[in-house]
C-alpha cells in the first residue's frame, strides 16, 4: 500500500470521531437561533457566569500548574518511599465520578481542618469554592501531563548544569524549567479546558446560586432543568466559542512543531 | 590528579565493584571498555552526580566524595553532549562563568575560535549537528576553568579532521591550565593523544 493509501485508511478510521464532534456542534447550532445567542449574551446572570468561568478556570490553571510542576518533577525524576502510593492518589480524581469529588470536598470541609480553612476563606457555596472544586479535579490532569513532560526530558542537561556550578534550584530554574516550557504550556491548556467545562464538583460543592457561584456549565444545567433548551444550547455555543479563542491563542504561543 | 579508591556503585542489577585508578595531574588518560561496562557511571561518580556505595574520590589530593558537584570544578562532557537547547551557543559556552557572575566575553571568544564555533555563537542550540553539539559541550565544560575534564566518548560524532583538531586542542588546554583529562571510550583509535591507556579497569568486576 502506498503512503497515500496508508494515510487515507488512518484518516477514515480517525475521521469518524472528528465527524461525530462536528455533527454534535452542528446539531447544537441548528437547535438554537441567533436570537437566543444574542439573548444569552445580554442576560446579566449569564454574563456574570461567563466572567466567573473565565476567572475561576484561570486561577485553577495557575494553581494546578504551580502544584503540578513540583509534583510532576518529583514523580518523574525522584525515587522516594511511597512514590507508588502518591502516583495512585494523584490519579484518584481522574477515576472518581465528578459528583463524588464534590461530596468528598464537602465532607472534608465538615472536619476540623476544613472548618479552620472555612474560617479564613469561606468556600462551601461560595465563589472561591468554584476554584477549589475545579482544582480538585484539574490538579490531577496537570500533574499527569507535567510528569510526562519531565519524564521525556533527559536529566543530563540538569546534571551538566550542576557540574558547571549550579545549585539544584538554579539548575532547575535555568535549564530544566525552560526546557519544559512547551510541556508546561500544553499542561496549562489541558487544565484550563478541563476547568472551564468542569461541572459535577462545582455543582455539589459551590452550589448553583445565580450570579454568585454560577459558572457556564451551571447555567446550562439550570436552563435545561427549566426546559429552556435553546438558551442552554446558546450558552453551550458561547462556551465553545470562548474555548476556541483561548485554545487558539495558546497554540499560537506554543506551536506544536519545534521552531 | 584524579584518584579513585575502591569505588563501588550499585544501580539496580548493575554493579561496579572496587574500581581503583589514578591519573596524574596534567595527564590525559583513556579508559577503554565495551559498551555497558560502567564507564559512564564512573564519570558520574567523579563528577559527583552519582554516590558510590563505598570508596573515595580524590581530586588533586582533596577528598571530594561528599562534595557537591557544583563545587568540584569538574568539566563534564556527556556522550549525548546535552547542550542547553533553549539557549544560544554563546550562552552555553558562557554558562559556567555566568553562574559564578564572572565576565565571560573574552573566554567565550577564544574558545569559540578554537572550537570553530564563532559563526554559530548567536544561534540557538537546537538543530546543531552532532559534531557541533559535541564542540559546544566541550567548550562549555572548559570555559569556567575546571581542574579536571571528563569526556564520555567525545569523538563519536567528529570526522577525522575535527578529531585531530580536538585532540590538539585538548593537549594545548592541558599544558596551559594543568588540566587533568579522563576520557572513556570503546574505540581504540580514540586513544590517540592520550598518555595513559587503562585497559582492564573493569575486567575484575565483570560488569
Amino acid at each position: 500500500m502506498s503512503v497515500r493509501g496508508f494515510h487515507l485508511t488512518l484518516g477514515l478510521i480517525g475521521g469518524g470521531y472528528v465527524a461525530l464532534v462536528a455533527a454534535m456542534l452542528l446539531a447544537d447550532l441548528l437547535a438554537t437561533s441567533p436570537g437566543h445567542l444574542l439573548d444569552a449574551f445580554r442576560a446579566p446572570e449569564i454574563r456574570a457566569a461567563l466572567a466567573l468561568s473565565l476567572v475561576s478556570s484561570a486561577v485553577t490553571t495557575v494553581l494546578a500548574v504551580a502544584t503540578g510542576v513540583p509534583l510532576g518533577y518529583l514523580l518523574a525524576r525522584s525515587r522516594f518511599p511511597g512514590r507508588g502510593l502518591v502516583e495512585l492518589l494523584v490519579d484518584v480524581p481522574l477515576v472518581l465520578p465528578p459528583l463524588v469529588v464534590g461530596v468528598s470536598l464537602l465532607l472534608v470541609m465538615r472536619g476540623p481542618f476544613g472548618r479552620a480553612v472555612q474560617d479564613v476563606i469561606p468556600l462551601v457555596y461560595e465563589p472561591a469554592g468554584v476554584v477549589l472544586a475545579q482544582f480538585a479535579v484539574c490538579g490531577a490532569f496537570a500533574t499527569r501531563s507535567l510528569r510526562a513532560t519531565f519524564a521525556q526530558l533527559s536529566p543530563r542537561t540538569e546534571q551538566v548544569a550542576r557540574t558547571l556550578g549550579c545549585s539544584p534550584w538554579q539548575a532547575f530554574r535555568l535549564v530544566t524549567l525552560p526546557e519544559a516550557s512547551r510541556g508546561i504550556l500544553a499542561a496549562a491548556t489541558l487544565t484550563w479546558a478541563r476547568a472551564f467545562g468542569e461541572f459535577g464538583p462545582v455543582l455539589v460543592f459551590a452550589g448553583v446560586t445565580r450570579s454568585k457561584t454560577e459558572v457556564l456549565p451551571t447555567t446550562i444545567y439550570l436552563e435545561l432543568s427549566v426546559g429552556h433548551l435553546e438558551t442552554a444550547l446558546a450558552v453551550s455555543l458561547v462556551m465553545v466559542a470562548v474555548a476556541f479563542a483561548v485554545l487558539l491563542t495558546l497554540r499560537r504561543i506554543a506551536p506544536e512543531t519545534p521552531a | 590528579m584524579i584518584e579513585l579508591r575502591d569505588i563501588a556503585v550499585r544501580q539496580g542489577a548493575f554493579n561496579l565493584a572496587r574500581v581503583t585508578l589514578r591519573v596524574e595531574a596534567g595527564a590525559h588518560a583513556v579508559v577503554m571498555g565495551p559498551t555497558g561496562c560502567g564507564k559512564t557511571t564512573l564519570l558520574e561518580v567523579i563528577a559527583g552526580l552519582r554516590d558510590p556505595v563505598s570508596g573515595r574520590v580524590l581530586l588533586h589530593g582533596v577528598d571530594v566524595t561528599d562534595v557537591d558537584p557544583a563545587a568540584r570544578r569538574v568539566g563534564y562532557v556527556p556522550q549525548e553532549a546535552a547542550v542547553f537547547r533553549t539557549m544560544t551557543v554563546r550562552a552555553n559556552l558562557a554558562f559556567g562563568l555566568a553562574i559564578r557572575r564572572r565576565d565571560s566575553a573574552a573566554a567565550v571568544a577564544v574558545l569559540a575560535e578554537r572550537l570553530k564555533l564563532t559563526h554559530l555563537l548567536d544561534r540557538r542550540s537546537v538543530g546543531l549537528s552532532g559534531g557541533e553539539a559535541q564542540r559546544v559541550a566541550l567548550g562549555r565544560a572548559l570555559a569556567f576553568g575546571p581542574c579536571v575534564l571528563l569526556l564520555d566518548e567525545p569523538f563519536n560524532a567528529a570526522d577525522a579532521a575535527t578529531r585531530a583538531d580536538l585532540i590538539a586542542l585538548l593537549k594545548d588546554e592541558r599544558e596551559r591550565r594543568a588540566l587533568t583529562v579522563l576520557h572513556v571510550t570503546h574505540d581504540r583509535s580514540d586513544a590517540a593523544g592520550a598518555d595513559v591507556v587503562l585497559d582492564n579497569l573493569f575486567g575484575a568486576s565483570g560488569g
